[in-house]
């Protein structure tokens, strides 16, 4: 079987000739190249929706088990800073995909203003998130052992939410959590890819890292469109 | 991805026709801890999961010295509690997860489908540092008070021990990330970087199985990696999602975990089958028979492996009707692996079989995996179940699959490949006699355990009834006989390091790709030119004996 491939025998000595300076020795050509960096990241999503997948379980089975304090739970969550949050997180997907179109036609500069109001989305994402967050401190919302909703002085309305309330929480701060996380890994990504456009290394024949980069900023939105509506509209 | 790379040759470029354990190909320290080679990186992954095996071996003697008498025989209960944990935390998560698709698939797959290296090197990489890094959290735990949790870290007792749970937690969650990243490198590298010719159906068995395992790597530690980021939360802010008291269920963490571990537990033993199809199609000199249902057979277990993790929880309170669908569903699984085990039987039938070292470790396999197996048909039935459940006969069924399946196969396959991976011989008649006592002592140490289980000893108890000390001794006593084997298999080793022959090309007379069309060491870039692949990886009628060890004549000729 080891026969000399005709035509492939340039393909010995990579790194001279035609292989081009972006592709890598062990690669054949560019396609070969971008094809398994798309795989490789869609194969990376499935890992990740796995992963949220398992808490969204939790989610479901717990909720099945006391809806009643899950709806009243979830009256706590500012569904309008949500619901704005969702806007930007949308329209930032949207910034990704034209970041990868005109990276595609070769435009540098178009890229580089996509990619900057996609990072400025996120940036506004977490700041809401940050606001949001806060609130839930000062109501005595974290979860667990810091839970204090149920004590007097945290009345909301009068009410005080029962302590099995708790659970909401726990899985509302692990969910938004993570997902938090993630806005911030795929935000350093595409601030990533932003540095390498602007050093102009990517061209209509490479621009794998954008495309790349902006599918994981694809799911970050994903996510957040299945969390939003369970966990803020539905309760 | 990896654009620098492709750059011309610098001086600190390796060069990639240099044998790739020669300087030329990395020079010095950083050429290890820097390279980008599968076969360095498949090498260190080698050396650090042996360095787990023996750790995790020290444990087990330990725990199995401590049971040779009843009562206190060399520590108290609370480190024998540690000891066992230890021992069941470093096996699975620091040896035989990464072992196999680590060491022997790192180094033998991306020659196997005449590529180069795997599609992303730096990962590659990065996931045997995210595997140290892994590594030192669990290093750590045991060092600052060690866990006493059984290696399934059930709740309640994971989130109230005293014992430092957190960072053996975050260290497996860690060791899950490495383990995705080599899963998710080998499905791309199957993918897309197949060799000219080398169609689905050509892939060697190895490929198959190795490909299987990276799917359930995938799609199963996610959520493993949720479940133990869960419990860390619950221990660090008491969160209460495993906790009654706060609304919780500590069932659910049993659900989320085997929803990982029996999908967890094909992680372990595909590779060992993988690497046995191998070793059998080698040594019985005939194309491996059955070879499209040895094939999709691996894929089967990766599917049905999904669907019977409740098989682990007869008896912690699951509903009548879910108990009774995952029994009959863990039926199911028994299929595949049947399917396997008459297909490698069907291969040894007038094959023309050479005893080798590895091909002993591959027949004990077979014979190993088969009462593994079959005991794992007794423990699925639910009533059987009932009276063997956290009993020695378990104990005794997962090492049977385990060490008898897995392990001997990672034997067999270190020993078939090492005069690739290191260019030089061993010597077979020692490494015969390690194997013989590896057999004896494992069969010593854990067939009595069978009985010993189904007589009614516990798992994980630190003092027994008088009537099962014999039971203990001869188990012990096995062990023994273990430790002499590895010694000998590993001295074996060394000594090939030290002086061993240099070996041929193709030393076994193989007609696999790895062995037909590379060096010994290979070189850098595995092939000197970029093979094009014409015929099947098991294609013994091809050729006869003698033309086998210096290639096909139709090769030959090009
Ligand atoms: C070197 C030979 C080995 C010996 C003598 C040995 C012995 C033992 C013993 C005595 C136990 C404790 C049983 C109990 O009371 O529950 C145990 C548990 C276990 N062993 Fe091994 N073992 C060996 C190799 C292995 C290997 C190679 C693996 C895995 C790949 C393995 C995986 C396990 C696991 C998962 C447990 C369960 C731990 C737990 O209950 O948390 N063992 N072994
Ligand atoms: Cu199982």
């Amino acid at each position: 079987m080891a026969s000399a491939h005709a035509d492939s025998e340039h393909a010995e000595h990579a790194g001279h000739g035609d292989h081009p300076p972006y592709l890598a020795h062990h690669f054949d050509t560019p396609e070969q190249q971008f094809d398994s960096a798309k795989l490789g990241m869609w194969v990376f999503i499935v890992t990740e929706i796995l992963m949220f997948g398992g808490l969204f379980v939790a989610y479901l089975i717990y909720k099945g088990q006391e809806p009643a304090i899950f709806i009243e739970a979830h009256n706590r969550l500012d569904w309008k800073m949500g619901s704005v949050n969702t806007i930007v997180l949308l329209f930032s997907s949207l910034t990704a995909a034209l970041a990868v179109r005109s990276s595609q036609l070769g435009k540098k500069n178009e890229t580089t203003m996509w990619l900057t109001i996609t990072i400025l989305c996120a940036l506004a994402f977490l700041g809401i998130k940050y606001v949001e967050y806060s609130h839930k401190f000062h109501d005595g919302l974290l979860p667990g052992r810091f839970f204090t909703a149920h004590l007097p002085e945290h009345a909301h309305n009068g009410h005080v939410l029962p302590q099995r309330a708790s659970m909401f929480f726990a899985l509302y701060f692990m969910m938004t959590g993570l997902h938090g996380l993630h806005v911030v890994i795929g935000m350093s990504i595409l601030g990533w890819v932003l540095v390498r456009n602007h050093r102009g290394q990517f061209s209509p024949e490479y621009f794998t890292p954008v495309e790349i980069g902006a599918l994981y900023w694809h799911l970050v939105d994903l996510v957040w469109i299945y969390l939003f509506p369970l966990v803020y509209l539905v309760g | 991805m990896a654009t620098e790379v492709a750059g011309a040759h610098g001086h600190d470029e390796p060069d990639h026709l240099a044998p790739y354990l020669s300087p030329e190909a990395g020079r010095g320290i950083k050429g290890w801890l820097l390279t980008l080679d599968h076969k360095r990186i498949g090498l260190m992954y080698l050396v650090s999961t042996l360095l787990a095996f023996f750790m995790g071996g020290v444990f087990a003697l330990l725990v199995r010295l401590e049971l040779f008498a009843p009562g206190r025989t060399i520590m108290s209960a609370e480190y024998y509690n540690r000891a066992f944990t230890l021992h069941g935390a470093i096996m699975v998560f620091l040896f035989i997860i990464p072992a196999v698709p680590g060491a022997l698939g790192n180094f033998v797959l991306p020659i196997m489908l005449g590529t180069k290296d795997v599609a992303f090197p730096r990962l590659n990489l990065l996931s045997f540092y995210v595997y140290l890094f892994g590594a030192t959290f669990a290093l750590y735990s045991i060092i600052s008070g060690s866990v006493d949790t059984g290696w399934t870290f059930y709740t309640p007792y994971s989130t109230t021990s005293n014992t430092s749970v957190v960072s053996m937690v975050l260290g497996a969650f860690i060791l899950g990330f490495s383990s995705i990243l080599t899963g998710l490198n080998f499905i791309v590298t199957i993918h897309k970087l197949r060799a000219p010719g080398l169609h689905w159906k050509r892939l060697p068995l190895f490929v198959w199985g190795t490909y299987a395992t990276s799917i359930i790597q995938v799609l199963a530690t996610p959520v493993l990696a949720i479940t133990l980021l869960l419990l860390a939360a619950e221990r660090t802010f008491g969160l209460g999602i495993f906790d009654p008291a706060l609304g919780g269920d500590p069932i659910l963490f049993q659900h989320f975990f085997w929803f990982y571990s029996h999908p967890a537990v094909y992680i372990m033993i595909v590779p060992g089958m993988a690497v046995a199809s191998e070793l059998f199609a080698t040594f019985s000199r005939r194309a491996i028979f059955g070879y499209f249902a040895i094939a999709m057979s691996s894929l089967g277990l990766a599917l049905v492996g999904f669907l019977v993790w409740g098989h682990h929880m007869y008896t912690s309170g699951q509903s009548e009707f879910a108990t009774t669908l995952f029994a009959a569903l863990t039926m199911l699984v028994a299929i595949p692996s049947g399917v396997k085990v008459f297909n490698w039987t069907a291969t040894l039938y007038k094959g023309s079989i050479v005893l080798t070292t590895p091909m002993l470790y591959a027949l004990s396999f077979l014979i190993l995996f088969t009462i593994g197996g079959l005991t794992g048909l007794f423990v699925g039935a639910l009533s059987v179940d009932i009276h063997l459940h956290d009993t020695y006969f378990v104990v005794a069924h997962f090492h049977y699959v385990m060490m008898g399946g897995t392990v001997m196969a990672f034997v067999g396959g270190i020993l078939y490949w090492w005069p690739k991976m290191t260019g030089k011989l061993y010597d077979e008649s020692l490494a015969k006699k390690g194997w013989f006592f590896v057999f004896v002592g494992f069969n010593t140490t854990f067939l009595i355990q069978f009985i010993m289980g189904s007589k009614g000893m516990p798992r994980r108890y630190y003092d027994y009834l008088p009537q099962f000390e014999t039971y203990h001794k001869i188990s012990t006593v096995g062990s023994w006989l273990l430790l002499v084997g590895f010694l000998l298999t590993a001295w074996a080793l060394i000594k090939s390091i030290r002086s061993g022959e240099k070996s041929p090309p193709n030393p076994w007379g193989s007609a696999g790709f790895e062995w037909q069309g590379t060096e010994s060491p290979p070189v850098m870039q595995n092939f000197r030119v970029t093979p094009t692949i014409t015929r099947g990886p098991y294609d013994y009628h091809l050729c006869s004996d003698e033309e086998l060890f210096d290639g096909f004549p139709e090769d030959a000729e090009k």
